[in-house]
């Protein structure tokens, strides 16, 4: 596995067509909208949260990543019923994550992938319960198994995913 | 000053940013008004929705195109045992009008108003908020549409939420498994009394899993797996006696008893839904009232075989039982079989169980049969209306 510490002069940073830019988050929105009402198990997956999550660790930039992040956090929190920003709040923070970890460590291995989402999936589901029971003062279970499930489930797909998105990526 | 924000830019951004996000928030839960923050969700469910419309739409046509041109295995079997179930509806709708009349006539003696479904709207299910924390759906009809906030949305087989926002085009429902719905509904089971006094009350939701659960019922109460939970219309929403779920699972929590159900409608498969446009709370009117002025004691006596009526205690000798020979005035009304005095079902006074007619409605109207405005029939007895 390599999930090593660089200098900054080692490690590559990305850039993106503006057009993959948009799309891309914008997609993951849709299809977060749309696949769970006809394959209702789609919904343990969070497709915006492994996009903010490839965006910023390709980009290596704190500030892109956070903004990312705030931005599709937000366009999520308008398609619940809960209050603007706990999808935000949270998706910021793992966007500055994100991004930080990837100036520092290089990440662009499968391995090292999985564990990464992993975790900030896990940053990413405490942030968002301690945000709902802590400011919106909404009752909320947490389930531990639920959780490690569904954070193994999302770093799967997260390998696949940033393979995928890998094609992208214009070397700077 | 500046120094430090430049020295440390990254954190100072993510500060702003997370405070103006804290600000925002705080401003939304303090003030309780989603009026607030609608035009920033009209914006992202118009961006979202016309896309998940042209693909519904896409994918129902292309299927519509092989079910109803290519796909024509197998019709005139079908044919034909649909024949055969209008024949057997047909019986059973004969049994349910007459079952409701007697509930209309006993309604009107006791006051007791009715919830008529005037009116329904169908709409197709186009997408979903995307998060397991909120189960919320979006329907391709909004406020043009007749749609409404505050609208019940249900199916053939039972209730499925109701309608938390509303635009244009499209408009948001609030699932009864998400953890912040509520409906009232009550439990009716073989053992518990036929009135609402008596019966275990208390309030749908879900819990963190997305599971459909019963809460507010007190340790003690007699709740058992296969019981049925139906709509008890305190919430002025969802119209009384529509069926929610089955018990499937009881266990015991602090003072309350931790009830799961299995939802009527199949929440995870929902393609396409009515919503409520219309409900009206009526009662019943007076010509429904048997016989004028005959009081429901002497209907009941007079189908009950066996039982003599006031006149035969008199020296007038045994006479038959007044009430098939009785014509009920009121064209709700239909006529009574001359042979019903000697017809068991017709002693039984109580309107049909609304778990029946439930199960009528089930099998009368498919969800795949939606038809615009049509309407549902809730309470007992009552059937399509």
């Amino acid at each position: 596995m390599r999930l090593s510490q660089t200098s900054p002069e080692q490690v590559e940073v990305y850039r993106f067509n503006w057009l993959v830019a948009s799309a891309v988050p914008a997609l993951a929105i849709f299809f977060q909208a749309f696949v769970p009402v006809r394959l209702h198990f789609f919904s343990i997956f969070d497709l915006p949260l492994l996009v903010t999550i490839f965006f910023g660790v390709a980009r290596r930039n704190p500030v892109s990543g956070l903004l990312t992040g705030c931005f599709i956090g937000l366009v999520q929190d308008s398609l619940t019923h809960h209050p603007l920003g706990v999808y935000g709040i949270a998706k910021t923070v793992v966007g500055f994550g994100a991004s930080s970890l990837g100036a520092k460590l290089d990440v662009e291995n499968a391995a090292s992938r999985f564990l990464v989402t992993y975790g900030f999936y896990l940053l990413h589901q405490f942030l968002y319960f301690s945000v709902q029971r802590g400011l919106v003062g909404q009752a909320m279970d947490w389930s531990w198994s639920h959780e490690l499930l569904a954070g193994l489930a999302n770093a799967i797909a997260a390998v696949v995913l940033f393979a995928a998105l890998d094609r992208f990526k214009q070397r700077i | 000053m500046e120094n430090l924000l430049t020295r440390h830019r990254n954190l100072s951004v993510l500060a702003a940013v997370l405070f103006a996000q804290l600000f925002g928030l705080a401003v939304q839960v303090r003030s309780n008004n989603p009026q607030q923050t609608r035009l920033i969700r009209i914006w992202a469910i118009t961006a979202v929705t016309p896309l998940e419309k042209v693909i519904v739409y896409t994918q129902s046509s292309v299927y519509g195109v092989w079910h109803n041109y290519l796909y024509l295995r197998g019709v005139r079997q079908e044919n034909r045992d649909l024949k055969a179930e209008i024949e057997r509806l047909r019986l059973e709708q004969v049994r349910l009008s007459e079952d409701a009349t007697q509930a209309r006539r006993l309604q009107a003696l006791l006051a007791f108003k009715n919830q008529y479904t005037i009116k329904t709207t169908a709409a197709q299910v186009i997408g979903s908020s995307g998060s397991e924390q909120s189960q919320s759906l979006y329907l391709d009809k909004g406020k043009r549409d007749g749609l409404d906030k505050g609208m019940a949305v249900i199916t053939a087989a039972g209730v499925v939420g109701k309608i938390l926002l509303v635009s244009d085009h499209t408009a948001q429902v609030l699932l009864i498994n998400d953890q912040s719905s509520g409906l009232g509904a009550v439990l009716e089971s073989a053992r518990t009394p036929a009135s609402d006094q008596g019966r275990v009350h208390g309030t749908v939701g879900g819990n963190r899993a997305g599971e459909t659960v019963m809460k507010n019922v007190l340790l003690g109460e007699d709740v058992q797996p296969g019981d049925q939970v139906l709509t008890s219309g305190g919430d002025g929403i969802f119209p009384k006696g529509l069926p929610v779920g089955q018990v499937s699972k009881v266990s015991q929590a602090d003072s309350f008893l931790q009830i799961r159900l299995r939802p009527a409608a199949d929440l995870s498969r929902l393609e396409e839904v009515l919503v409520v446009t219309k409900l009206e709370e009526v009662a019943p009117p007076a010509t429904d009232v048997a016989g004028g002025g005959q009081r429901a004691v002497d209907i009941l006596a007079a189908r009950l075989p066996g039982v003599p009526t006031k006149a035969d205690s008199t020296a007038d000798g045994p006479k038959k039982p007044q009430g098939p020979q009785t014509p009920v005035p009121g064209p709700a009304n239909p006529p009574v079989p001359q042979n019903a005095a000697a017809n068991p079902r017709n002693v039984g006074p109580l309107p049909v169980p609304r778990a029946d007619a439930a199960a009528n409605l089930r099998k009368i109207s498919k969800p795949n049969n939606f038809k615009p405005a049509a309407v549902v029939g809730n309470s007992a007895g009552n059937g399509p209306q």
